[in-house]
């Protein structure tokens, strides 16, 4: 079998992808695990512009609200902590009234931007690429301004949610103990994405709400005249997205790390709308383009921490560490080149919907 | 068809309804009454005030005199959900079906059968549905996605949403508009049983009169707001109708005068064009249009027209066929080629093709020759030409407007016409095309477009106009030709033509009454 | 829309003025009123000061001291606000075209470096080559960047607010590589180019007021002529104002896209070209800059017209200046700037509602972008 494999490894140019193949199976469960959790944020990011756009309402302003949800998250649950001490984390997620009210104080803020967006979008009816381009700009201030504000005290953070550790006998099952390490072995926020992605799917496609929202994005005009109040439906539905989005901010700055940069969404919400179209503005597809996407960012950190024995690792090691960073994005681009002119969005997308006044 | 109907109890009563508009009295004083069990045509033309006595009923208006009642009640209808909850369901001309969701999902949205309190059931909803489908005669598949249905199945669908809410009333505006003659009659056979069978009272608009004497009880005739006839089908006939829907007022008729043809300008050989949907529309169409004759081309909108024009202007690319201007062939080429080939073009959305509405008159003026001389020297606009241009096009074709560099939003509807017909007139033209080029517009503004038309036609111009005014093609066309379901389907001589055979031919293709129907 | 032009008195121009300049005033007359909400707000409660009910004037006055109270001030607001109009031009011209082009950052960091590279290069060259020829490669790569953006739109239809955002990205990611690799300074401990030795912009005036500034003012009259008495500004912005109708005129919309991308990328790439060579003359591997946001505040707020643009620069370019200011003598945040900015964008989309008050009714408003999706290839793209 060695034999075999070194065999393949040694055929010129082909063989790379061999020992490509080989360095990824070696590496799967960290690399899947990695994966996930890099695409967490993504998909929440994805699932806010699925919400949104499904209703009928463009949101380019995921990206703001994401970065105000880790802010709110961050300093609040730090302030919290400031003021009545962290207490003890419970073993299972390290989980500490803190986060807690980190958290729902995110969920809040993010609600708050989301309500705003959905004001300009839906009832004053201005150019919703605009409204988006404003909540990014007013958060990216906001966040700024206040995270100045309080360097000088600078508080120490209030924890992290911690990672499921999951017991080996569970990991190390054949074939599917990899993909169980990833999906499960992440924190809170990051579990209750998976849990997310799977009920917004189930009620999309099947519950009353789905069917009513749907319809709503596609055709407000047939929605109306069977009685369903699209502008309540769209005003809820947005309000409901920023709560997602303000999750993944969350998990940028509670979960994944235990602090809060400038900047810190680096672009994620974007990423979010664009797994959004791969994914045909269906959550399980736009869960997919995440994990597509996150998987560059993924691959290159297992390339720059160990790179691969051999001809494919003195290769890799002459990309530089920038060619990692920029990858996704680029990633982003060509997918979206390629997808994009046939994925079709909902037809009253972006269209603000005017009731037909009773005259 | 022997009629227990007159002896049933009346479903649904409208007393006096009149409606105001500004500056149109939209319904005055209607009255209607609807039997249970009757099928009762609505007819008249367009802007006869059908559908806004329709939308008083469905609650999308309110009365400004006069009353509803519904089984002796009187009521009051706020609004759609309300008219649903009262019994009374539209089907509207444009279907409100949302074609990427399926069968079941359009019929039961608004109305959902359940599965406990968030999902839907929709097992159950799929065996109403094809109870319903069955008891009735037809066959539907509940989880179709509604955008792969032909046009009748989804008619269906939208008597179904009825149907389904258990409604008495049902309003189908213009049901068969879109369908084929074999649709037509099945519909017909399905409404038929929805009123014998299920009770239910229908109020069948139309202006297609051969199809309203088939199927109707009762026929109402409007005009210009008003009631002006109420029949029974072996009361009347289809000249009858006809005559009262278009009434023997005197028209503001234009002298045309003689025409002198000289050879062909334009020539269209077995044109075939696919609308956006990707349906063919325009279905092998041959047509020639001579210098100095004004070819006018009636009919119902939605029959092609629109396609076959684009494709003569270059907007449109046709999928089969040949388009020759002058003996050249122009048939691939864009609208540039067309226009300097010495096309005009007068279009029906003239807020989409015919003008840029935030920009001011005068760059609307020179619209499609702003990038050649006298009005651009290489890259350079000339502004002082295009001024000089715009400022004679205003005077010489009566533009009502300040100054020339006014956005064209500000001008009133027969102003903005002016304007592009200042554009496209003003030239020397091989063909002209005017696609409904007076819709919309008030009457002095009709007139002024009508004396340029024919005066084009006689510098030399032919001239190719698209009408849905039946009373406009007549007037202004030196040969008549109609379209009917992206054929055309017959020509006739301008001077001889007969109101009432073109009538027909627009409303159903044939030129002569069918047989009697035996009762 | 009936007309009624014979009524119409003939206004005077100070009421005209009035009407053009009522919302955006009163836009930024409010956002300053908020802002000096906030700065209470936030100083009592977040940094935990006593409260000085003279704060937000202290802030305001040294915001104004530091830009436009001074002679330095006065400069710096020069210097800060010649990249922000460039690039603002840059994203207005987009703008009238339906294009939303959020890829100013990346165009302006890729175009500075091009112009760093060819100075570093060239460092003994004559001024007089050297200059000119560092500044057409900052556009050239600028236009460049925009241009993949541009075309993946034309041809693919993907939303150019997406792509440019992803490129701007890229374009760090890009910097960074290439200042630390092949275009590092031998022997610097930090990763930063050669000095751009005689192509840096000579100054004008005080101490950093560099020719940029002027270039920029050129600017203005030159973008607006393209748009306005040119016949390919006349089909931007028909594609921009009713693509159909600009098919009838015979034009186009692919190949306009894809020109106006490549524009107003020209314009960030020099926007950049003349900062880095007018102020850092050599630009480390983490360079970062906001004109990127700046940039469609400032067109934003100049209703996508040069000469709007320009006033807007100059506001913004003072605050940016004054900031600093700011932070340091009154202790507020210079990131209030972009709180205000977004508020001033606020104020302004929401013209109806400003138009309800007392004054306001004649005044024209509505944010001038043109249509927001540029119907190309039939489909609208999310």
């Amino acid at each position: 079998m060695d034999g075999l494999i070194n065999g393949l490894y040694g055929i010129p140019v082909a063989g790379l992808a061999f020992q490509f193949g080989g360095y990824v199976l070696a590496l799967l469960p960290i690399l899947a695990q990695t994966t996930e959790a890099v695409a967490i944020p993504l998909a929440l990011a994805a699932m806010c512009g699925v919400l949104c756009e499904r209703s009928g309402v463009v949101n380019i302003g995921i990206e703001g609200i994401m970065l105000v949800g880790a802010f709110v998250g961050w300093i609040v649950a730090a302030g919290w902590a400031l003021q009545f001490g962290t207490g003890d984390p419970l073993p299972l997620f390290g989980i500490t009234p803190a986060l807690v009210i980190g958290v729902v104080a995110a969920l809040l803020a993010g609600m708050l931007l989301a309500l705003l967006h959905a004001w300009l979008a839906i009832s004053v009816r201005v150019d919703q690429i605009i409204s988006g381009v404003i909540l990014n700009i007013l958060a990216l201030g906001a966040t700024g301004y206040l995270n100045t504000l309080i360097a000088s005290h600078s508080p120490p953070g209030a924890g992290a949610f911690q990672a499921l550790a999951l017991p080996s006998q569970i990991t190390s099952l054949p074939l599917v103990g990899w993909i169980i390490g990833a999906l499960f072995g992440q924190g809170p926020i990051g579990i209750l994405t998976l849990v997310i992605v799977v009920l917004f799917q189930v009620l999309l496609f099947r519950s009353r709400w789905g069917l009513r929202t749907r319809a709503a994005g596609e055709h407000p005009k047939a929605a109306e005249t069977v009685g369903i109040d699209v502008i309540r439906l769209r005003y809820r539905n947005v309000i409901a997205s920023g709560a997602l989005a303000a999750l993944g901010g969350a998990y940028l700055s509670m979960e994944q790390t235990n602090s809060f940069q400038a900047d810190m969404s680096a672009g994620r919400g974007f990423i979010g709308l664009a797994a959004m179209i791969v994914g045909r503005w269906t959550p399980i597809g736009a869960y997919g383009a995440a994990i597509l996407f996150a998987m560059g960012t993924a691959l290159g950190q297992a390339i720059s921490i160990g790179p691969p024995n051999g001809q494919l690792g003195d290769l890799l090691t002459l990309l530089p560490s920038q060619f990692f960073d920029a990858l996704p994005y680029v990633v982003t681009i060509v997918i979206l080149a390629g997808v994009v002119g046939r994925s079709i969005p909902p037809a009253a997308d972006g269209r603000p919907y005017e009731r037909e006044a009773t005259t | 068809m022997t009629d227990p109907v007159v002896d049933q109890p009346l479903a649904l009563e409208m007393r006096r309804i009149t409606k105001r508009y500004p500056g149109v009295v939209a319904n005055d004083s209607i009255d209607l009454d609807l039997r249970q069990g009757e099928i009762h045509a609505l007819l008249g033309e367009n802007g006869a005030g059908k559908t806004t006595l329709m939308n008083v009923l469905y609650g999308l208006a309110r009365p400004d005199e006069g009353e509803i009642r519904i089984g002796g009640q009187a009521v009051t209808i706020a609004g759609p959900s309300d008219a649903i909850a009262r019994g009374i369901t539209m089907v509207h001309q444009h279907f409100m079906l949302v074609p990427v969701l399926s069968v079941a999902e359009n019929v039961v949205l608004g109305d959902e059968t359940m599965r406990g309190p968030i999902l839907l059931d929709r097992r159950e909803a799929d065996r109403r549905i094809a109870a319903l489908a069955a008891r009735f005669g037809f066959d539907i598949d509940p989880d179709a996605r509604v955008g792969t249905l032909s046009v009748g199945q989804q008619q269906r669908v939208e008597i179904l949403k009825a149907l389904y809410r258990e409604s008495r009333v049902l309003v189908l505006d213009e049901p068969t508009a879109v369908l084929t003659p074999q649709e037509t009659e099945e519909i017909f056979a399905l409404l038929r049983r929805l009123a014998a069978e299920g009770g239910h009272s229908i109020i069948f608009i139309s202006h297609k009169l051969y199809e309203v004497l088939e199927i109707a009880d009762r026929i109402t005739v409007l005009r210009r707001g008003r009631v002006v006839g109420s029949r029974s089908p072996e009361q009347t006939s289809e000249e009858d109708l006809a005559a009262l829907m278009v009434g023997r007022d005197v028209q503001l008729t234009v002298d045309r005068g003689e025409s002198h043809p000289a050879g062909p300008a334009l020539v269209v050989e077995g044109l075939r064009v696919h609308d956006d949907r990707g349906q063919e529309t325009v279905r092998g169409v041959d047509l020639e249009v001579r210098a100095g004759e004004i070819l006018g081309i009636a009919g119902v909108a939605g029959n092609g027209q629109d396609e076959l024009v684009e494709a003569i202007v270059g907007l449109r690319q046709a999928s089969a066929g040949s388009v020759q201007l002058a003996g050249r062939s122009v048939t691939a080429a864009g609208a540039r080629v067309h226009n300097e080939a010495g096309v005009g073009y007068v279009p029906a959305d003239r807020h989409r093709f015919g003008l840029i509405l935030g920009f001011p008159i005068e760059d609307n003026v020179v619209l499609t020759s702003y990038y050649r001389a006298p009005f651009a020297r290489g890259i350079l606009r000339q502004d002082g030409a295009i001024a000089a241009a715009a400022s004679e096009a205003i005077a010489r074709y009566d533009v009502r407007t300040p100054s020339p560099t006014v956005t064209a939003a500000t001008l009133s509807g027969g102003n903005q016409q002016k304007v592009v017909v200042a554009r496209e007139f003003d030239r020397d033209l091989v063909l002209l095309v005017l696609d409904q080029p007076t819709r919309g517009l008030d009457v002095g503004s009709i007139e002024f477009i009508h004396k340029q038309i024919i005066a084009k036609r006689n510098a030399g111009t032919a001239v190719l106009l698209v009408s849905a005014e039946l009373d406009e093609v007549l007037e202004m066309s030196d040969r008549i030709a109609v379209m009917y379901r992206g054929e055309l389907v017959a020509t006739r001589d301008g001077r001889t033509a007969d109101k009432n055979e073109i009538g027909l031919l627009m409303a159903t293709g044939r030129h002569t009454e069918p047989q009697a129907v035996p009762s | 829309m009936t007309a009624a032009p014979s009524a119409r008195p003939r206004l005077g121009l100070a009421v005209r003025a009035w009407a053009l300049l009522a919302v955006p005033t009163v836009a930024i007359v409010l956002s300053l009123l908020v802002g000096a909400v906030i700065i209470f707000v936030f100083s009592v409660i977040v940094a935990r000061e006593a409260f000085d009910p003279a704060l937000p004037l202290k802030a305001y006055g040294a915001l104004f001291n530091g830009s436009l109270g001074s002679f330095d001030g006065l400069v710096e607001t020069a210097v800060q606000a010649a990249p922000l109009l460039l690039a603002g031009l840059g994203v207005a011209v987009g703008f009238r075209a339906g294009l939303f082009n959020i890829g100013a950052q990346g165009q302006f960091l890729l175009g500075a470096l091009g112009a760093v590279w060819i100075g570093a290069s060239l460092a003994d060259a004559s001024p007089v080559v050297v200059i000119p020829l560092a500044l057409l490669v900052s556009v050239l790569v600028g236009a460049a960047w925009a241009g993949i953006a541009g075309y993946l739109k034309a041809t693919s239809g993907a939303h150019e607010v997406v792509t440019t955002i992803m490129l701007n990205y890229v374009a760090l990611a890009l910097l960074s590589w290439l200042v630390a690799g092949p275009l590092r300074l031998t022997n610097s401990p930090q990763p930063v180019t050669a000095g751009v030795g005689n192509a840096a912009l000579p100054i004008l005036i005080g101490r950093d007021g560099h020719i940029g500034i002027l270039i920029a003012l050129a600017a203005v009259p030159l973008v607006w002529f393209l748009l306005h008495r040119t016949t390919i500004g006349f089909e931007i912005r028909s594609v921009g104002a009713n693509a159909d109708a600009a098919r009838y005129a015979g034009m186009r919309p692919r190949f306009v896209i894809l020109l106006t991308m490549a524009l107003a990328g020209g314009l960030a790439g020099l926007a950049g070209g003349t900062t880095l060579l007018g102020l850092s003359q050599q630009m480390p591997a983490g360079y970062s800059t906001t004109v990127g946001f700046d940039a469609i505040t400032v067109a934003l707020l100049g209703r996508s017209n040069p000469w709007g643009v320009l006033p807007a620069s100059i506001l913004f370019g003072a605050m940016r200046a004054g900031a600093g200011s700011m932070q340091i003598q009154a202790g507020v945040p210079a990131d209030l700037v972009y709180i205000i900015q977004a508020i001033i964008l606020l104020f302004l989309i929401v013209d109806v509602l400003l138009r309800k008050l007392p004054g306001l009714r004649g005044a024209r408003t509505g944010l001038v972008t043109s249509a927001a999706v540029v119907h190309v290839a039939g489909g609208e793209s999310g």
